[in-house]
């Protein structure tokens, strides 16, 4: 029980905590879209030649003419209500849009996170076991490499070899090849609403087209992930406790796993949440080499055309994502580590 | 005699290291007797602990047996295959660890962590080894065990941890226990309840026992044989009190004059060391009535920013050229209040003379610039962190000497640099040296030199001697008295060690949670303790009270 | 005023050198970055910008060793005209960051108690965010140019050296020798300068250099998604996206070799900053 209560105080801290941010972000945006170049009444007007009065009527509407804080106050009850403003680009609102796409976004990231999550901890443990062994040397040099490759390039490049030249994945654009009807939207999750649906052979399509993004996404975030599972699995291999274990006999599993896997699993869960808010970061680039329908290229599309409001939505939703992100690893934290009491 | 337990035959132990082979153990060999206590006793260095290690097979990966046997109930256990040994670890052998916190799993309740260790031996049911592990706590006299069991280390004092350790080692009834300096980093009294308890425990069970310490006074209390080691040698063997009244070896010799017992005087400490001042001695005349004491400190409390208070009511006064002894146990505020007298930090009340002036009405950010700054210096405890890394030890002795006394770098600051270094015993060829290329007693001399370089008049010695051995801490102890007689310096000497103190000062107060328990002229306050906390620390203190005329001169 | 002669230190950093091998090259291979960046330009066998429409889409041969691309540049040219402009951006960006970064962090480690929990925290928070994110809503706020590339990625890049440096200055703050140095007679200010910031600087170089390659990426990854720096100039990031149109024809060229200097630009810096740690390291001397 103290220890549940410890681990919400926790969680609780932190998210008070990650309220500035939050808050800076707003304001942040707030700003984003009153400095930037171009009277945002210009938009909504009718079109380019849109009268001076139109214009000033539709300033009015939108409140420009108010003192900076009172909109300031108005824009933030607005997002406090969901309502995020209006695309130019789709003539939708935003939150609609946003809502339409994140299960893209949401699909393709946790798949990499869950690829680089399985490979990444394995061959860290593996290398820390026979550390200076040809194993860790391999590790060791496939994550220098693989920090070191953008995601961008990769991603270009994995197509280049499976599509090009193995002939192995399919045409890399969108979500589903344009011979398969996408399933009814349930969740928004290709891959559950096919399996919803019962379509098996849509269900493979969606899972093939998902491969490449997912791994190169993966690819980016496997090196961070292995690395530190490696130095720390190597700190808790050569730690006082773990002599203890072996002076008492422990069989070597329970050594490795429970003794110090979990307490190297620790600072993994740690960076986990960094890794995530990277990966949500590569996604803009991902999502643009594989022309992935997501809540990123969304916004990367509008902001090459200077339209403002779904990159402020957008950026508000990483905001969102990211807290709750870090209140799930605090969580999750606060369970593996007993010691984790309010800091 | 009965067929010892075990016998370790000619055992070479090698280490390789960046600069090749190191052997750490030369050629030991010794044997335990069931039920017996074997005091293993060294300084760093002695291969003590490797000789532990190397028995129980848990030497780092760097360290190899080279040469020799281990032999347990008569079998060669250095040939024993892993899965021979596991069943050995734990049932037939066990071993506890310096560090109690460190050697516990942290994110494991340390009841589950003593089940592990049966299940890892014993076919029964979690729930019975769940009981078998409460039964353990109770053996080990935990406190309120059943709610013990849930327990995580972090959430344990030093010495509740060290009892689950001897909970987890003795889990498996071994035939013997390996404890590698069990008590070092404890609390005096700590440490006597600790050893009680494993002392008894290895009677009760007639399980042997290999005390492995650096402490000559612990061995001797508790074991009824011992061993000393030096630099991987065996060189003595003999019950302790042959050992202490009549040491055959001249190493031995050395490290028992060495160890402060209750009554030794610091000349004692190295037979022919440097008794004699190197220069004349100013007859430490009684001040004039009238002059004002040297230092007067009224009733200073620390408090934190939390609202939690290191020292709650301090006084003192010392005059010029006294030694006065801070003893306490960890937590007591020794530390706190060493430092708000040399003015590091801030006091929260109270006040703070120097020669008649106030002191303490300059915040310690400006104390820098006070005049009063070169009178009080004062030396660290572990002399590895009281030296800047990028500084040579040239550098660090001028430092001073650059700030406070504003000298020019040149002839002058070289050559009282070097008459400073000379005084404190560090010869010319290693100033040019940085700390890592210097010995832990070299160091400490630096960080003396560094503290009488301005001449100063009051010097607070924050356990000076804590971190080095007990050779290289007698050379210190007798380096520091002679400087004290030399400069008629005051000494605020601050120690855990009630046997230091007792030397080194003339008066000695005893703290306890930031209030001054006890004081008074030492000598009679360590005979005649007037409170029982005094008492208690007095008792802990292992050692065996050796006649004063039996040690040898 | 502490005695490390240069001559020490240069025997000391061969030494170290000699003992490792990665290093060795690493640094070799940043230094070479550095000189193409300076004198590449002047050295170039083609106009990085002239178009040659005839001569399009040429994979390498001996008169363009890494091909053409669609409007018939030489890449290669182009590949050694813009590492100028990289690295430019990362090293001014990170010189930013890691001079204020490293005053307000030291700072805060020093002072302790309330304000640098709050500072530790809020850096925490700020540091999980999606950073590209950010620097991409900045650079769309402040403006599609270069200097806010600079700008935004010296931004996202403050929070690492102010936590680096607070961390590391916190685990000195309460040592010894930075006590002694107090009662030497140096105030506050001149131990958190003259004493603590040397005694960083080598883990700091360690973070300066990985962030390097750190920087090196980002930057990239903004033109690549079409802000900051624009066609035609040449620069990795805009190569590999005018590439990405001709990847799935087989043009594999025009992606391979931009993404190929991106990647030992950063891998040089990476793995120069895990040797500068031990060249640095005065403790490693014997």
């Amino acid at each position: 029980m103290g220890m549940i209560g410890a681990t919400l105080i926790r969680a609780g801290q932190r998210f008070l905590s990650s309220l500035p941010a939050l808050f800076g972000v707003l304001v942040f945006t707030f700003l984003l879209m009153r400095v930037l170049p171009g009277d945002p009444a210009v938009f909504f007007a009718s079109g380019p030649n849109a009268g001076k009065e139109e214009i000033e009527v539709i300033r009015k509407q939108l409140g420009l003419d108010k003192p900076m804080p009172e909109q300031l106050a108005i824009y933030l009850y607005d997002v406090g209500r969901g309502n995020l403003g209006r695309s130019m680009m789709t003539g939708q609102p935003v939150e609609k849009d946003l809502k339409e796409r994140l299960p893209a976004s949401l699909e393709l990231t946790l798949t990499a996170l869950l690829i680089a999550l399985i490979s990444a901890v394995p061959l860290g443990v593996v290398a820390a076991l026979r550390p200076n062994s040809l194993i860790d040397h391999g590790v060791r040099l496939f994550c220098s490499l693989g920090v070191c490759v953008p995601t961008f390039v990769s991603g270009l490049l994995l197509i280049y070899v499976f599509y090009y030249l193995l002939g192995l994945a399919p045409d890399p654009t969108g979500r589903v090849d344009i011979f398969t009807t996408p399933p009814p939207a349930r969740t928004g999750f290709l891959l559950i609403d096919f399996l919803l649906a019962g379509d098996l052979d849509g269900w493979w399509a969606a899972v093939r087209q998902l491969m490449l993004p997912a791994f190169t996404m993966a690819l980016f975030v496997i090196a961070p992930l292995a690395r530190i599972t490696r130095a720390s699995m190597l700190v808790s291999l050569g730690s006082e406790f773990v002599r203890t274990a072996r002076s008492v006999g422990l069989s070597r599993w329970r050594i490795v796993v429970t003794y110090a896997l979990r307490n190297a699993i620790l600072p993994v869960i740690t960076i986990a949440g960094i890794v995530f808010s990277t990966m949500l970061g590569a996604n803009v680039l991902v999502e643009k080499v594989f022309s992935w329908p997501g809540v990123a290229s969304y916004a990367l599309d509008a902001l090459l055309v200077s339209d403002y409001a779904p990159v402020q939505g957008f950026v508000l939703l990483m905001a969102s994502v990211f807290v709750v992100v870090n209140l799930l690893v605090d969580v999750l934290y606060g369970i593996a580590d007993p010691r984790a009491t309010v800091a | 005699m009965s067929a010892p337990l075990l016998s370790i035959e000619d055992l070479n132990v090698t280490f390789s290291t960046r600069r090749g082979l190191v052997q750490a153990v030369r050629g030991v060999s010794l044997s335990l007797q069931p039920g017996e206590m074997l005091g293993l006793v060294g300084e760093s260095g002695s291969g003590k602990s490797v000789t532990g290690f190397a028995v129980t097979r848990l030497l780092d990966k760097a360290g190899r047996i080279a040469n020799g046997r281990i032999l347990y109930k008569g079998q060669d256990i250095t040939r024993a295959s892993a899965a021979d040994f596991r069943n050995l670890h734990g049932a037939a052998m066990a071993m506890i660890f310096q560090n109690p916190r460190a050697a516990l799993n942290p994110i494991r309740a340390v009841g589950q962590q003593i089940a592990d260790a049966i299940l890892a031996h014993k076919r029964i049911s979690s729930q019975e080894a769940r009981e078998a592990a409460l039964n353990l706590l109770r053996a080990v006299q935990i406190r309120d065990p059943e709610r013990r069991m849930n327990a995580y280390p972090h959430e344990l004092s030093g010495g509740m941890c060290q009892r689950v350790m001897i909970a987890i080692a003795i889990s498996c009834n071994p035939q013997f226990l390996i404890a590698d300096e069990p008590t070092t980093g404890l609390d005096v009294t700590t440490q006597k309840v600790v050893m009680d308890l494993l002392a008894s425990i290895a009677a009760e069970r007639g399980m042997a026992t290999i005390l492995i310490t650096h402490d000559l006074g612990l061995a001797a209390r508790y074991c009824s044989r011992v061993v000393v080691m030096e630099q991987g040698r065996l060189v003595e063997e003999a019950a302790p009190l042959t050992l202490f009244h009549a040491p055959q070896h001249p190493y031995t010799r050395r490290l028992v004059a060495a160890s402060p017992t209750a009554t030794s005087r610091v000349t004692d400490l190295v037979p022919d060391g440097e008794l004699k001042p190197s220069i004349e001695v100013k007859d430490g005349s009684p001040p004039a009535h009238g002059t004002p004491p040297l230092l007067d400190v009224q009733r200073i409390v620390k408090r934190f920013d939390d609202g939690t208070a290191a020292v709650t009511d301090f006084s003192m006064t010392m005059t010029a050229g006294e030694s006065v002894g801070l003893v306490g146990e960890s937590g007591s505020g020794k530390s706190t209040t060493s430092r708000m007298i040399c003015r590091l930090i801030d006091p929260s009340e109270g006040e703070i003379l120097f020669d008649g002036y106030s002191i303490s009405k300059i915040p310690a950010r400006d104390f820098h610039r006070s005049p009063s700054r070169k009178d009080i210096q004062i030396v660290f405890q572990d002399p590895n962190d009281s030296l800047n890394p990028r500084f040579t030890a040239f550098d660090c002795i001028a430092h001073p000497l650059l700030r406070l006394l504003r000298m020019r770098s040149g002839d002058a600051l070289r050559q009282r640099v070097e008459e400073c270094a000379h005084r404190v015993g560090l010869p010319k060829e290693l100033l040019s040296r940085f700390p890592h290329q210097l010995s832990g007693g070299q160091k400490a001399r630096v960080g003396i030199a560094r503290a009488i370089a301005c001449s100063p008049r009051l010097l607070v010695l924050d356990e000076p001697t804590a971190a080095l051995d007990v050779s290289v801490q007698a050379v210190v102890l007798q380096l520091l008295d002679r400087l004290r007689r030399e400069d008629n310096l005051a000494f605020l000497f601050v120690s855990h060690d009630l046997n230091v103190v007792r030397m080194m000062c003339d008066r000695t107060i005893v703290l306890r949670a930031g209030g001054i328990v006890e004081q008074g002229e030492s000598r009679a306050l360590f005979a005649n303790p007037r409170t029982d906390y005094t008492r208690e620390l007095v008792d802990a203190v292992p050692h065996i009270g050796a006649p004063a005329a039996l040690v040898p001169a | 005023m502490s005695s490390m002669d240069a001559s020490s230190t240069l025997r000391h950093t061969i030494w170290v050198l000699r003992g490792n091998l990665v290093t060795a090259v690493a640094a070799a291979g940043a230094l070479f970055l550095l000189l193409v960046a300076i004198f590449g330009p002047a050295l170039v066998p083609y106009d990085p910008v002239a178009s040659d429409v005839p001569q399009a889409l040429q994979p390498p041969s001996a008169l363009h060793w890494a091909g053409t691309d669609q409007l018939g540049r030489d890449v290669f040219s182009r590949l050694i005209v813009a590492a100028r402009l990289d690295l430019a951006i990362a090293i001014t960006a990170v010189g930013i960051s890691f001079a204020i970064g490293a005053v307000i962090g030291s700072l805060c480690g020093y002072v302790g108690g309330r304000l640098d929990r709050a500072v530790g925290r809020f850096v925490d928070v700020v540091m999980a965010f999606p950073l590209f994110v950010l620097a991409m809503a900045m650079v769309a706020a402040l403006g599609n140019r270069v200097e806010n590339i600079v700008i935004a990625t010296a931004i996202i890049n403050l929070p690492f050296y102010i936590r680096f440096s607070r961390a590391e200055v916190n685990i000195r703050r309460n040592l010894g020798w930075v006590e002694a140095a107090r009662a030497c007679g140096d105030s506050h200010v001149s131990v958190v300068l003259r004493f603590l910031l040397p005694n960083v600087l080598p883990a700091m170089a360690v973070q300066i250099s990985l962030n390097l390659g750190w920087a090196i990426l980002n930057a990239a990854g903004l033109s690549f998604i079409g802000l900051g720096v624009k066609p035609p100039t040449p620069e990795w990031g805009i190569m590999v996206a005018e590439g990405a149109r001709f990847i799935s024809t087989g043009r594999w060229w025009l992606v391979a070799f931009p993404g190929l200097a991106l990647m030992f630009a950063v891998l040089c810096f990476n793995l120069l900053g895990d040797g500068l740690r031990d060249i640095l390291d005065p403790r490693m001397r014997t």
